[in-house]
């Protein structure tokens, strides 16, 4: 009987010295990695991981980080079956990124069933935080709401009171657009039409003339990535903004105003919440980036970054991986990165943080390839999104 | 003001104008795919790819070499054709004894790889090309501002549709080529290299793809996907109007570009599929296509 006690005693030790690591994390980040979305995530939301991973310390720390990827192909029914395969058979606790709105509502609901951690960075519907709230999802960079109130909201500030949409036709247009028409209306002003277009599109010009024909002073682009950059570059092409209508990208990322180039995206109004060359910090932070993904980070790349890092600290914290009592470390530690500052993470899951209203350069401003912003205004975290009580959420009491 | 349907009439012309702009799109395209198809046998799944190479290849054109808009609309399918001139020689030209699911399936690969490769050097948010100075501005039609720009769309898609039309139909080459699709062994017999002529037909088709991608290029956004996102309507409306069929091809893609640009204005939502129930209905009416012969 001693001797039995001896031997589990040794064998023990042994397992314990065997695996150097106290905790193992597997991250798995699920993003569009082929399609229209792939550039402002895709594989550069993996390089991000790696980066919060590595600038932590992870290994160090005792913390034994895995990282995995795979596709959505912003399809609900592939993420959620690639969702249910991590959780249930791979041993991935945490899924990050997730683009595109619809799929991004199909993973939530599976990770509050499973239990595990939902890192959002990608999606831009604001019901993560609102109807749909779960105590396991952080939604980090953006929100529908936001990005209204932005965009929306300094287009009305200067004098664009009647509106007309052109909606991608799947949740996160009908979102947008809904969010966005909330704002106009709150501050005086009228939605005469919108039109829901085909997602993805090529062709948005029976949909421009039609907003061209509408009158309206704004028209607003409840669109994102090839469907934003088609619309802009026919609207230029049927001189929209020539004849006096002004053009509201509500959803427009770096990379997008990189594609369309300066001589048509000059003079856009738009909301980020990260911008590579806001500060010392974030040119750092891109500078090594760019190394390893040859282009400079979008928004949502880099809140995969922060929020895996803060992930990561919160882990560290409790010494443990446990859902639950992660999420409550996540969200009673106040965040700290160099790519978003100081925020928090709310009751409802929503991060909140700064952001900034930007004007994209007229081609002679332009100093290089990626400088495109500059900046408008800067809107203090408390005011660029949803309050607490305001989104229906039913974690807040 | 009389409406049509609570349509005033003028956003009806510009909506129809429209869709003939798209319309030409489709006809260079399917027209592409009809000869290929009507001379190789080959379902070429690689044309939406290859329409994306002559539209990267313009831009870099301009952008490596300085070489204008003008020069690219003929240097950049030029390029793009001997490419597919190489890949017939290498690759397609082993499976004509076969089924035609094994030309479809190469061609399929083909074009994932080659998207995949733009995709990996470029990225997917695509590259700027400027409408060239000419044509930028526009025309004020009294019901609708018609970009110049779209108007030489219109304009140079008609010329080359209907220039392919008649060297095909009513040239003693095309005489050749349609014969050589009936019976090679005797168009060979005759002296003619027919092995030769179905490549260079295959590279010219493969060259027509890439001059709707160069046409594109400043109105779309030029990115590694514009081509996949397309195919799939042109191959729909080279079924409506008949596989293999030259003139059925050009005919149907201006008309489904009219049908559906009304779509859009009636009911929006269902503009991306109004192609497909076209093409349900016609097959099941008419089986060969609207101007196919029943096999």
């Amino acid at each position: 009987m001693k001797t039995t006690g001896k031997i589990l005693g040794a064998l023990a030790g042994l397992l314990m010295a065997g695996s150097a690591y106290a905790t193992d994390v597997k991250i798995g980040v699920m993003n569009d990695r082929s399609g229209i979305y792939s550039d402002i995530g895709g594989e550069g939301s993996v390089i991000a991981a790696r980066m919060a991973v590595e600038d932590f310390g992870a290994a160090d720390k005792g913390i034994n980080v895995e990282i995995v990827s795979a596709d959505h192909q912003n399809k609900p029914d592939v993420g959620s079956n690639i969702a249910r395969q991590w959780y249930d058979t791979e041993g991935v606790d945490v899924i990050a990124d997730v683009p595109t709105s619809s799929v991004a509502l199909a993973v939530n609901d599976i990770t509050r069933e499973k239990n595990k951690i939902f890192l959002n960075s990608g999606a831009a519907t604001s019901d993560l935080t609102g109807a749909k709230c779960s105590p396991n999802t952080v939604h980090w960079t953006y929100d529908t709401w936001q990005l209204a109130h932005g965009t929306g909201g300094a287009m009305v500030a200067a004098g664009g009171k009647t509106w007309f949409f052109l909606t991608a036709d799947y949740a996160f247009g009908h979102a947008l657009e809904r969010d966005t028409a909330a704002v106009v209306k709150e501050a005086g002003g009228e939605v005469i039409g919108s039109v829901k277009t085909p997602f993805p599109g090529t062709d948005f010009s029976s949909f421009l003339l039609q907003a061209q024909s509408s009158g309206a002073q704004v028209i607003g682009l409840a669109n994102a990535g090839g469907d934003t950059v088609n619309s802009m570059k026919q609207a230029a092409e049927f001189g929209i903004t020539q004849g006096g209508q002004a053009i509201a990208g509500l959803l427009v990322f770096v990379n997008d105003v990189h594609a369309l180039g300066l001589d048509i995206a000059q003079g856009l109004v738009l909301t980020e919440t990260f911008y590579w060359d806001l500060n010392d910090q974030t040119r750092e932070w891109s500078a090594r980036f760019e190394k390893t993904a040859g282009k400079k980070p979008s928004m949502i790349q880099a809140g995969v970054y922060a929020a895996v890092l803060h992930y990561l600290k919160a882990v560290e914290a409790v010494g443990d991986k446990d859902p639950t009592k992660v999420m409550a470390k996540m969200k009673e530690m106040p965040t700290d990165d160099p790519l978003f500052g100081k925020g928090v993470v709310r009751a409802d899951g929503r991060k909140t943080h700064d952001a900034y209203l930007f004007r994209v350069k007229k081609p002679d401003q332009s100093e290089g390839e990626w400088d495109l912003y500059e900046t408008v205004a800067t809107i203090p975290a408390d005011k660029a999104f949803r309050p607490l009580a305001d989104g229906g959420c039913e974690l807040v009491k | 003001m009389f409406e049509l349907l609570g349509i005033p009439p003028q956003a009806l012309f510009g909506q129809l104008l429209l869709g003939l702009i798209n319309g030409s799109f489709y006809a260079l395209l399917s027209l592409g795919l009809a000869i290929i198809f009507g001379l190789l046998n080959i379902i070429n799944f690689t044309h939406g790819a290859q329409y994306m190479m002559g539209a990267f290849v313009a831009w870099m054109l301009l952008n490596y070499l300085g070489i204008n808009y003008w020069a690219a609309l003929f240097v950049a399918p030029v390029i793009v054709g001997i490419t597919g001139v190489i890949i017939e020689r290498l690759l397609i030209s082993r499976l004509y004894h076969l089924d035609h699911l094994y030309g479809l399936l190469l061609t399929f690969g083909l074009a994932l790889i080659i998207q995949g490769l733009f995709r990996n050097y470029y990225g997917i948010s695509g590259l700027p090309y400027q409408i060239p100075g000419v044509l930028s501005g526009g025309q004020n039609l009294g019901f609708m501002f018609l970009p110049n720009y779209r108007g030489w769309v219109i304009v140079a898609s008609l010329i080359v549709c209907l220039a392919t039309w008649f060297i095909i139909e009513k040239t003693r080459l095309g005489a050749y080529l349609r014969a050589a699709t009936e019976n090679p062994t005797l168009v060979g017999a005759f002296g003619i290299n027919v092995p030769r002529m179905v490549t260079l037909t295959y590279g010219f088709g493969v060259a027509l793809a890439a001059f709707a991608g160069v046409l594109a290029a400043p109105i779309y956004a030029v990115n590694p996907n514009m081509g996949a996102d397309l195919i799939i309507v042109v191959f729909a409306v080279v079924v409506i109007g008949g596989m293999g069929s030259i003139l059925g091809s050009i005919v149907t893609g201006f008309g489904l570009g009219l049908i559906e640009g009304l779509t859009r204005v009636f009911y929006p939502e269902g503009s991306a599929v109004v192609i497909f129930v076209v093409m349900a209905i016609v097959l099941l009416v008419k089986p060969a296509g609207l101007f196919g012969r029943a096999a």
